[in-house]
């Protein structure tokens, strides 16, 4: 009995299925545009999720809006541009290169020059330092070519 | 001596960026509707929906607008700095109740007191919606010409509303 129990609490959660948010409208076409378009869109109530897959309360608002919008005509642009109009570029997951955005997009790049720069002083470095410890003083040097001499003999 | 600071220096930055991260709430987004126009509409009030209202009638006042819900929890805790805000007739507040039920609503106000100076009632959450609200509460502070100064994403409190909003209302009121 007890085995059979276990048994069926394993079984639960294939039963369980998350996908997608649920509303699908009555025109699929429409619906798919709506969806690719809202994987743009970030969710602002939650914590790095898009529009498209949230179950949140506003982001069902902004389906239903994008749906409404889709239906008077609005092109894609146009609904995006709306949501940046209210929310700010932060509403979308890529947001555009601008005058407002350059540091987010400079940033990894300015990193990695300076890491470069660094990389490229710290072995020109090491180089020299190495050079340094091989050269051979004068003395050494009349030395080392005494030796040479007498062996040559 | 320098060179073994370099490290130190280094960790002491990151530790300083990591500490402003931590500071900072992801959810708050600047709103890019600050110093632009509050975005025109007509509502019907909560306590009288043959009633309009539309923000041209507050035109040569600074005002507040708060978006609160009677399903918000943190509107609950600002309601009191409301109502003693209201109870000093310094700035004019409006309410938007935003995606309620009316009889809810106004159970609210009727239960724990009225802070608006009129209460307007956006049932399906269009009017919030322009005004970028995604969280309840908000409150806008809106000046003589009608343009957003200041958003406020969360709950007013004792401190925000002295450090930042009274300021800022007293400053705008003098223009």
């Amino acid at each position: 009995m007890k085995n059979l129990l276990i048994a069926l609490l394993l079984v639960l959660p294939t039963f369980a299925s998350a996908g997608e948010a649920r509303d699908l409208a009555d025109d699929p076409v429409m619906e798919r545009r709506m969806i690719n378009l809202a994987e743009k869109v970030r969710c602002l109530v939650c914590q790095s999720e898009a529009v498209a897959s949230s179950h949140s309360d506003w982001s069902n608002d902004v389906r239903q809006i994008m749906r409404d919008k889709m239906k008077a005509g609005a092109s894609d642009q146009e609904i995006m541009d709306m949501l940046v109009e209210r929310f700010g570029k932060s509403v979308l997951f890529d947001p555009p290169v601008d005058k407002e955005t350059m540091p987010l997009w400079a940033a990894p790049f300015v990193m990695l020059l300076l890491g470069v720069v660094a990389l490229f002083f710290q072995l020109r470095k090491r180089r020299e330092s190495a050079l340094k410890e091989s050269a051979l003083t004068p003395e050494a040097q009349a030395r080392a070519a005494n030796l040479l001499k007498e062996e040559n003999k | 001596m320098m060179r073994r600071l370099i490290p130190l220096v280094v960790f002491l930055v990151l530790a300083g960026f990591l500490y402003v991260g931590l500071s900072l709430d992801p959810r708050e987004v600047p709103s890019p509707l600050i110093n632009k126009s509050a975005p025109t509409f007509n509502l019907p009030l909560l306590h009288d929906t043959k009633k309009q209202f539309s923000p041209q009638d507050m035109k040569g006042q600074v005002w507040l607008l708060n978006v609160w819900a009677s399903w918000c929890g943190a509107c609950k805790d600002e309601h009191p700095v409301l109502m003693e805000l209201a109870s000093k007739n310094i700035v004019p507040v409006l309410g938007l109740n935003y995606k309620d039920k009316r009889e809810d609503g106004m159970a609210v106000l009727r239960k724990s007191g009225d802070p608006y100076a009129i209460t307007l009632f956006d049932a399906d959450g269009k009017v919030g919606f322009d005004y970028g609200v995604y969280g309840v509460p908000e409150t806008y502070v809106i000046d003589k010409e009608g343009i957003i100064r200041y958003k406020l994403i969360g709950a007013v409190t004792p401190q925000n509303l002295r450090d930042r909003i009274l300021p800022l209302v007293t400053e705008l009121s003098k223009k």
